[in-house]
């Protein structure tokens, strides 16, 4: 167990280190001189050319600059934004709640959805409800979802008017920022309405961006729920008189969770590359929107920072499903 | 005299089907993988004729005619069957030059990644360990990043062109293939007739190439076409955002993001390039369980 944990720590370390690099490498790929790139039209004086040359050290030898770099980025220490000079780390934070709210509930739709939208499929497999479920799921797969979002604000917030078009909140409330969920904090502040204005805002985007994760959690269990309802310890079961209700509920479903629960573990990625395309088109004030607002302004300390904090959350969530993954299943633990 | 008897024998043996058929029967047995091959020819046929078929150039202004309703809605005319945009340009035809860019965006990453990809992952399966571990965890770098967004920060240092946008998502879903070649690579390796070429003198390049990637690509054909669709739709994902192919090119994904603001006003210009990405990505996704299902005996839906 130890030596398994072990080894999958010991193989994210060389993946920390290549993505941080990926990271390093971004802003000195630039074609030309970055410090002129970054100022854009914007234009620079000589004295802050010189100020900026000794901040970002380009003038040093590689090897120096990544290894200030690595030890910063392990310090917490991701540079300043060029436009704000704030620090890329408090950027981050600041927004990254908004992000991670949308995320759980969008992941909470796709389960609520998904697993039973599977199960259905799978126990009636080859029937009505098995074929209209997957087509719709493969639709779900399918979809461009920046434009599902736009059909969506036509159909909600344009013809009935039910749903604002952008940001997090109605303007007329305001309230401390406690635990940055909008939701939680809009309760927090006992405000009539503000929880409900939050509610309509989150509707839309979390429901953009549940579309793919919710089409490949139903597909996933479904082939999953197949595999377990042909073992023969189902067909025990049977044989000993359970009614199939509980045979399909107890001991099909969660035998048949443990790839599931990977699929959801692996779909972060998704979900921040969903973040990306839902914040843009909702302003939803989150680190996708953000990310692609830096790529825009040219604000490449925050695009690198943003690059490599969205990687190491990923690179964690995989790490923590994969030791979960061995947790529950031995086979895989002992498998290397 | 034997040699006449077992050359009977071997003809009035019944034939094994032929490898295409045994294909195309379990490929046919699926109805929505027809359904979407037949999509897809007709929207690579429209891709290829677009310039012969579409009612006019996709970059001419008709001035007096701009957001025309498609032809059944109220103000709609024959001309424009699926209404014109801001500029008065033709949707239709647009759409159907558009299929060109979302068809080639789609060939070329796939051909680029998959045969970068099938290299590496052949390479890392003979290779010695430690190139082996290399290979991998570069993979590993690479995929640690949300795909759309490692693409986006690419394009950003190439600067915005569909060209790049190409290259981006190329090196993007080049991981998969790697991974996917080197897993089939290593299983192959394990079994007899490998080590019978191998003890028969084949080199290492007639055994990389000739003994062991023809047994390999089944899976990574399927691969291929969940990746020509995922393709297109990072292509367009990019055009949206703008950083893919430039306005007035008639990429789908860039006619979303033109029309963007008139979305509550006029909702053909948003409905149609949608529905053009969606029905292609579909097709080929059909496709591509089909594909699954007849190459890949061990992954066949139940």
């Amino acid at each position: 167990m130890l030596r398994f944990f072990l080894s999958r720590l010991l193989t994210f370390i060389p993946t920390f280190i290549g993505v941080t690099l990926v990271s390093f490498a971004f802003i000195r790929l630039l074609p030309g001189d970055p410090i002129i790139v970054m100022a854009g039209e914007r234009g620079l004086t000589d004295e802050r050319y010189a100020e900026l040359q000794e901040k970002f050290g380009f003038d040093r030898p590689l090897a120096v600059q990544f290894w200030e770099y690595l030890t910063g980025v392990v310090q917490g220490d991701l540079g300043e934004s060029f436009v704000t000079n704030r620090p890329v780390w408090d950027e981050f934070f600041a927004l990254f709640p908004a992000t991670l709210e949308l995320s759980i509930c969008a992941i909470i739709i796709a389960i609520l959805l998904g697993i039973p939208a599977g199960v259905i499929a799978a126990v009636n497999r080859g029937k009505f409800f098995d074929r209209a479920l997957m087509s719709t799921a493969l639709v779900g797969y399918s979809m461009p979802i920046f434009w599902w979002a736009l059909l969506l604000i036509i159909v909600f917030s344009g013809n009935l008017g039910w749903t604002p078009v952008s940001g997090r909140i109605d303007l007329l409330y305001f309230f401390d920022d406690v635990t940055g969920f909008m939701l939680i904090d809009s309760l927090l502040s006992g405000q009539d309405g503000a929880f409900r204005s939050a509610a309509r805002h989150l509707i839309l985007p979390s429901i953009v961006l549940a579309t793919i994760p919710l089409a490949v959690i139903a597909r996933q269990t479904r082939s999953a729920m197949l595999e377990v309802l042909s073992e023969d310890y189902i067909r025990t079961a049977r044989a000993k008189g359970l009614s199939s209700g509980r045979v399909n509920g107890l001991h099909a479903l969660r035998n048949a969770m443990i790839p599931v629960i990977t699929v959801i573990g692996l779909s972060v990625g998704t979900l921040m590359a969903g973040a990306i395309l839902t914040e843009s088109i909702f302003s939803w004030p989150g680190i996708g929107k953000w990310m692609v607002d830096s790529i825009f302004r040219r604000d490449y300390p925050v695009v690198q920072g943003g690059l490599l904090l969205i990687a190491l959350i990923v690179m964690l969530v995989n790490l923590i499903v994969d030791l979960l993954y061995g947790l529950i299943n031995p086979r895989i633990r002992h498998r290397e | 005299m034997t040699d006449t008897s077992m050359t009977s024998a071997a003809t009035s043996a019944p034939q094994p089907p032929s490898r295409l058929r045994e294909f195309w029967s379990y490929f046919s047995e699926n109805r929505g993988a027809v359904i979407g091959l037949y999509v897809f020819g007709f929207l690579l046929l429209v891709a290829i004729l677009a310039p012969l078929i579409a009612p006019y150039d996709a970059a001419t202004q008709f001035r007096q005619h701009t957001l025309t309703p498609p032809v059944w809605a109220e103000g709609g005319t024959w001309d424009f069957p699926l209404g014109t945009d801001p500029l008065g340009r033709d949707m239709l035809s647009r759409l159907m030059h558009g299929a060109r860019y979302s068809f080639f965006v789609g060939l070329v990453v796939v051909a680029v990644a998959a045969s970068g990809g099938i290299l590496f992952g052949l390479i890392a399966g003979f290779a010695p360990r430690w190139l082996d571990t290399f290979i991998m965890r570069v993979m590993d770098v690479v995929l640690a990043f949300p795909s759309l967004l490692l693409a986006l920060a690419l394009v950003a240092i190439l600067g915005p062109s569909l060209l790049n946008a190409m290259i981006a998502i190329a090196i993007v879903q080049q991981p998969h293939y790697v991974r996917l070649t080197r897993a089939s690579v290593m299983n192959e390796l394990t079994k007899e007739y490998v080590t019978s070429a191998r003890v028969a003198g084949a080199g290492l390049l007639r055994l990389m190439f000739v003994t062991v990637l023809p047994n390999c690509l089944a899976p990574i054909i399927v691969q291929a076409a969940l990746s020509f669709s995922n393709a297109i739709l990072d292509a367009a994902a990019l055009g949206f955002l703008g950083m893919g192919a430039q306005p007035p090119i008639p990429e789908w994904g860039t006619m979303l993001s033109e029309s963007r603001e008139f979305i509550l006003r006029a909702w053909w210009v948003v409905t149609f390039p949608g529905i053009a990405i969606l029905v292609a990505v579909l097709a080929i996704n059909l496709m591509g369980d089909g594909l699954r299902d007849a190459l890949d005996p061990k992954m066949r839906r139940s």
